[in-house]
């Protein structure tokens, strides 16, 4: 039987509709709108105003500290505005709003597909360019990757994980990007281990994906030092504290991060960028999004420009069917809702899912929770989440430390099987937020 | 944009579970033990289990309606779940008046007192049998011998008689003679309407594996700690005391440790707290049934355990991910 | 018959004494732990609200009574609902100065009603104001505004706020309210004010709390106030300011001359309690 994380767990229907779809390159839309914070930490400060020029790789937003990233133009233009744009849901924030004239790259990007395997840097001009490229956590949580490559003083990296798993109902970007650029895969899997100076890398691909295992084996044959693993289909596999204990049987512990069990995780299109970054110097300015849903007439896995807005594309694919009832920005289990249409893909887009009129609608929650202890069952954390759901339902949200509100990892699968419909997460993410405010504060 | 998309957090799928599934899924696990009771008390098992349910629905109706307020939760079929369960409890021969008393007992005092489904603290069949039993006892304790079988049953139970080898000291084969596990397993003695057939509530149980309405570990665990006690016993002096495989096939054992412990909101949530409640509703069971008075204990196990259900979700709880010493 | 006799009465012996026994167990075991406390502590408590409401920032009613008790100066002790006859009752009885609060009473600072504020999307989550502000902007343009899900209504221990199904506005009712300020801390906008109860239960007020740009406001709410800065301009008594493109009318310096109302373009300024004005006729 194929590995898989030990705690919790459940499946939710696959729907992986675009599995097969080859990824296309879409046009450019006419404007691009590309928000400087895109990344968890400070947001950018923006290098342009209004009226400037701009080439396709130049640098727009300057990273402010170290948790923070760089961002760069994913087009050439002009500068149409530096302002507060709405978000996906409708919160205003800093963007540069570009107006799309032709597609003239910045100088020193290696736009040649040719593939460049070796790379002589030293791991400190490694994370240097990542940093530079400004490279995120591409699979949603947008965590800049220099920083996760920096190693604590203390602690010491053995493994590199690369997350394949994409355990998201319906997202097939992961999926393409192993199958379609599985050896630049590789080549970034092997300079990613070189920053960490780690022997061994595997990469955790669910068995939901046989033809990318197969073909990433193929590739990695004769190297001892990347290996592919096959998971048993299980959501929250991609979560990366259920990576860990997936492929290695290590549990990183409560409060801690991956590298406490000397692991870093990263994701397949972040892997991908670093090698675009470092032996193409091509800064992250595109993605692979899924865009998907039951109705969408043409669903696709397209290479898209950061800042393209969703409207665009779901007009490239068909236009929205009319019985949308909601758009998702990212999967189904864990992505957003988005209330604004005119919001833009960002390095953590993983895909853009449409759900019917008769999926979007919450089901009437049946009242009262029947202590069926379903979501103790599957919660991959081991919490109690009809506990804290009654502590958050009654405002004790203090209480939920003791609990292990901080713990959650938000992954829904306790909302997902309730049988009586209770919104649990949604109460569970705020005591979340209010004790890991406690927290900081205790910490100082 | 004249239509308005909808916003909500995560997550935007589910998994179609509802509460009103899982009470079907737990009716057509009792169906098979109901057809063989049927077969074999004749069409008084129909009109018990078919009294006990309208009056509980009626009731949970009643009650809601008039006293609680609020949403009426009648169409959870969970009160039709009560209402079999009572009557899977009940010999076949009980007034059908008694039924009714019964299911006010179940859902008045062992539910709604509570606040309704999930708030109750005990198992709202096993209130309205156990309040049976203790008001008319000798109702509660006669059974008819099933019609389908030619002869040689009494109206007493297998356990009843085990009982009185232990009280007399007389060898068990000589009061049972014609005992043999296949009748066990297929439902030919007597007993309550859904306690007689082995075999067709373990059909049930393997349907609501199957169909994970519930987890093994409660009813395997509460049926293997009997096997275990009772080995022991047996083991000592196989004279009085029965096999371990006559404890597991007789009485409520298999009615209780499937259907009546696994409820939801009486068992704990944990695995720790499931396996500390299961492993002590066997133990008291076989107490009750060895030393007690009543030749069964199964009913009384199961809500003394009921009883210490919050303090096991209290103090037993799951094992969190990463609950572990820090690499230094 | 004498052996019933003597069955009944050593059952009876044996609970009676039973009782004498546990009787003195507990005798005993309240001396041991008796705890002195200032019987003047229950007194006070009696005459508070005794709704638990936190309105003082303590730990209940008893809280309260504890410290009015037990502090020297309790100038800073108020109980809102109790109001201020009681706590001048309670000071009296105390023998300390009284502590004083003006009047206040919690005002909605949000206009944007359904007819006047365009729902955008269809919120469906947890209905908590609470989860909705934690998840995004609201489902109007207006990011500041109310969201319409009850947490202020939830929170008020006097039934004093309520939503209004027609505006998607909660209400206050001014006779309930005692300012505890519940439902300030309740709501995740900070939109509720505890503000001075004014003459005569009269009131002018900015009900906006969008601080984006007059432009932007505007868009997305017909009565958003778009820091023009007429009001400003309008007041003779210095009591209003802008600030974060917004207007703030100071309740304390504010002399209810109402100059400022027909000011505001977008009609952001509402009065509470006045007589219907005569000239208004005039300006439509």
């Amino acid at each position: 039987m194929s590995k898989t994380f030990r705690k919790g767990g459940g499946h939710p229907s696959d729907n992986k509709l675009s599995r097969a779809d080859e990824v296309e390159r879409m046009p450019l839309p006419q404007t691009v709108v590309i928000p400087l914070s895109q990344h968890i930490g400070a947001p950018a400060t923006a290098v342009v105003a209004k009226g400037d020029r701009v080439k396709v790789g130049q640098l727009i937003g300057e990273a402010a500290g170290f948790v923070s990233s760089n961002v760069h133009s994913s087009v050439s233009g002009t500068v149409l505005s530096v302002d507060a744009v709405p978000d996906l849901g409708g919160v205003r924030r800093q963007a540069v709003t570009i107006k799309v004239e032709g597609d003239e790259w910045a100088e020193g990007i290696d736009l040649d597909g040719s593939l460049r395997r070796e790379c002589t840097l030293s791991p400190a001009e490694i994370i240097d360019k990542v940093k530079e490229a400004g490279v995120v956590g591409m699979g949603g949580a947008q965590f800049p990757t220099h920083v996760k490559l920096s190693i604590p003083q203390g602690k010491r990296a053995e493994y590199l994980l690369i997350n394949g798993a994409e355990c998201e109902p319906y997202l097939t970007s992961d999926h393409r990007v192993m199958l379609e650029r599985g050896e630049e895969l590789l080549a970034g899997v092997k300079i990613l281990a070189k920053a960490l100076g780690v022997g061994k890398s595997y990469i955790g691909i669910e068995n939901n994906k046989p033809d990318a295992v197969a073909h990433l084996r193929k590739l990695a044959a004769g190297d001892a030092e990347v290996e592919v693993i096959a998971l048993r289909a299980r959501y929250p596999q991609g979560g990366e504290k259920q990576l860990i204990d997936a492929v290695l049987g290590r549990e990183v512990p409560s409060g801690g991060l991956p590298i406490d069990v000397g692991c870093v995780v990263q994701n397949v299109d972040t892997a991908l960028a670093v090698y675009e970054a470092v032996q193409k110097n091509k800064p992250l300015v595109e993605r692979v999004v899924t865009v998907t849903g039951k109705s969408v007439e043409r669903h696709a896995n397209l290479l898209v420009r950061i800042g393209t807005p969703l409207q665009a594309i779901l007009d490239y694919c068909g236009g929205m069917p009319e019985d949308t009832g909601k758009v998702i920005n990212g999967g189904p289990m864990m992505g957003k809702a988005v209330a604004n249409l005119d919001s833009v893909v960002t390095k953590g887009t993983s895909g853009i899912v449409l759900m019917r009129d008769d999926e979007a609608e919450r089901r009437k929650s049946g009242g009262a929770c029947i202590k069926c202890a379903k979501c103790v069952r599957g919660c991959p954390m081991g919490l109690e989440p009809y506990y804290l759901f009654k502590l958050g339902v009654r405002g004790r949200l203090t209480e939920m430390e003791g609990y292990w509100a901080a713990d959650c990892i938000e992954c829904g699968l306790c909302s997902w099987v309730c049988p009586a419909n209770l919104p649990l997460l949604d109460y569970i993410r705020l005591g979340k937020v209010e004790v890991m405010r406690i927290m900081r504060e205790r910490k100082g | 944009m004249d239509k308005k998309l909808i916003v909500s957090p995560s997550p935007h799928v589910y998994s179609g579970e509802s509460t009103r599934k899982i009470m079907r899924d737990i009716l057509i696990a009792l169906a098979p033990a109901f057809a063989v009771s049927w077969f074999f008390y004749g069409v008084s098992v129909l009109v018990v289990t078919a009294v006990s349910v309208m009056t509980c629905v009626l009731f949970e109706w009643l009650i809601q309606r008039f006293m609680l307020g609020g949403q009426n939760t009648i169409r959870d079929l969970s009160a039709v779940v009560t209402g079999v369960l009572l009557a899977f409890n009940l010999p076949s021969s009980v007034p059908l008046w008694m039924v009714a008393v019964g299911a006010l007992a179940a859902i008045g005092i062992g539910k709604m007192a509570f606040g309704g489904l999930g708030r109750n603290p005990f198992n709202p069949a096993l209130v309205g049998r156990v309040f049976l039993l203790l008001s008319f006892p000798v109702a509660m304790t006669s059974f008819p011998a099933p019609e389908a079988v030619a002869d040689g049953f009494t109206g007493a139970t297998p356990l009843m008689l085990a009982k009185e080898a232990l009280m007399s000291g007389q060898p068990l084969s000589a009061l049972m003679p014609e005992m043999s596990y296949g009748n066990l397993l297929l439902g030919a003695n007597a007993g309550s309407i859904g306690e007689i057939a082995a075999l067709a509530l373990l059909l049930g149980f393997a349907y609501l594996l199957i169909r994970r309405v519930i987890t093994w570990h409660i009813p395997v665990l509460i049926l293997g700690t009997m096997a275990v006690f009772a080995g022991v016993l047996h083991g000592a002096n196989p004279e009085i005391y029965a096999s371990p495989l006559f404890h597991v096939l007789t009485g409520g054992a298999i009615l209780g440790a499937v259907f009546m412990a696994t409820d939801y909101s009486t068992s704990p949530m944990s695995t720790g707290g499931i396996i500390v409640y299961a492993v002590a509703i066997g133990a008291i069971t076989m107490l009750i049934r060895v030393w007690g008075a009543y030749p069964e204990g199964i009913s009384f196990a199961i809500l003394i355990m009921n009883a210490m259900v919050p303090l096991l979700n209290k103090y037993m709880r799951p094992k969190k991910f990463g609950a572990i010493k820090r690499v230094a | 018959m004498n052996e019933t006799l003597i069955a009944v009465l050593t059952t009876a012996g044996a609970l009676v004494g039973l009782g004498v026994f546990s009787a003195a167990v507990l005798y005993l075991v309240s001396l041991k732990f008796k705890v002195d406390e200032d019987p003047r502590i229950d007194t006070v408590e009696a005459l508070l609200s005794g709704a638990n409401c936190g309105g003082c920032g303590l730990p209940g009613c008893r809280g309260l009574a504890e410290m009015l008790v037990g502090e020297d100066d309790i100038s800073k002790l108020y109980c809102p609902p109790a109001g201020a006859d009681t706590m001048g009752q309670i000071a009296t009885m105390l023998g300390k100065a009284a502590p004083a609060r003006e009047p206040s009473v919690a005002v909605v600072r949000c206009a944007g009603s359904y007819a006047r504020r365009e729902r955008t999307n269809r919120y469906d989550g947890a209905g908590s104001c609470a989860v909705a502000a934690a998840l995004y902007g609201g489902e109007t343009g207006c990011t500041f505004g109310c969201l319409s899900e009850g947490d202020c209504v939830r929170a008020c221990p006097f039934d004093a706020i309520h939503m209004n199904p027609e505006t998607g506005l909660p209400e206050v009712v001014d006779e309930k309210c005692t300012a505890c300020g519940k439902c300030v801390t309740a709501c995740p906008k900070a939109l509720i004010e505890l503000r001075r109860q004014g003459a005569r239960n009269r009131r002018v007020c900015v009900t906006c709390r969008n601080r984006d740009k007059g432009a932007v406001a505007r868009k997305v709410c017909e009565v958003a106030c778009i820091a023009c800065g007429k009001c400003v301009k309008a007041c003779t008594f210095d009591a209003i300011v802008l600030e974060n493109n917004l207007a703030f009318i100071d309740s304390h310096k504010c002399k209810l001359c109402r100059k400022c109302v027909p000011e505001c373009p977008t009609g952001a300024i509402e009065e509470t309690g006045f007589p219907a004005r005569k000239e208004e006729k005039e300006t439509v």
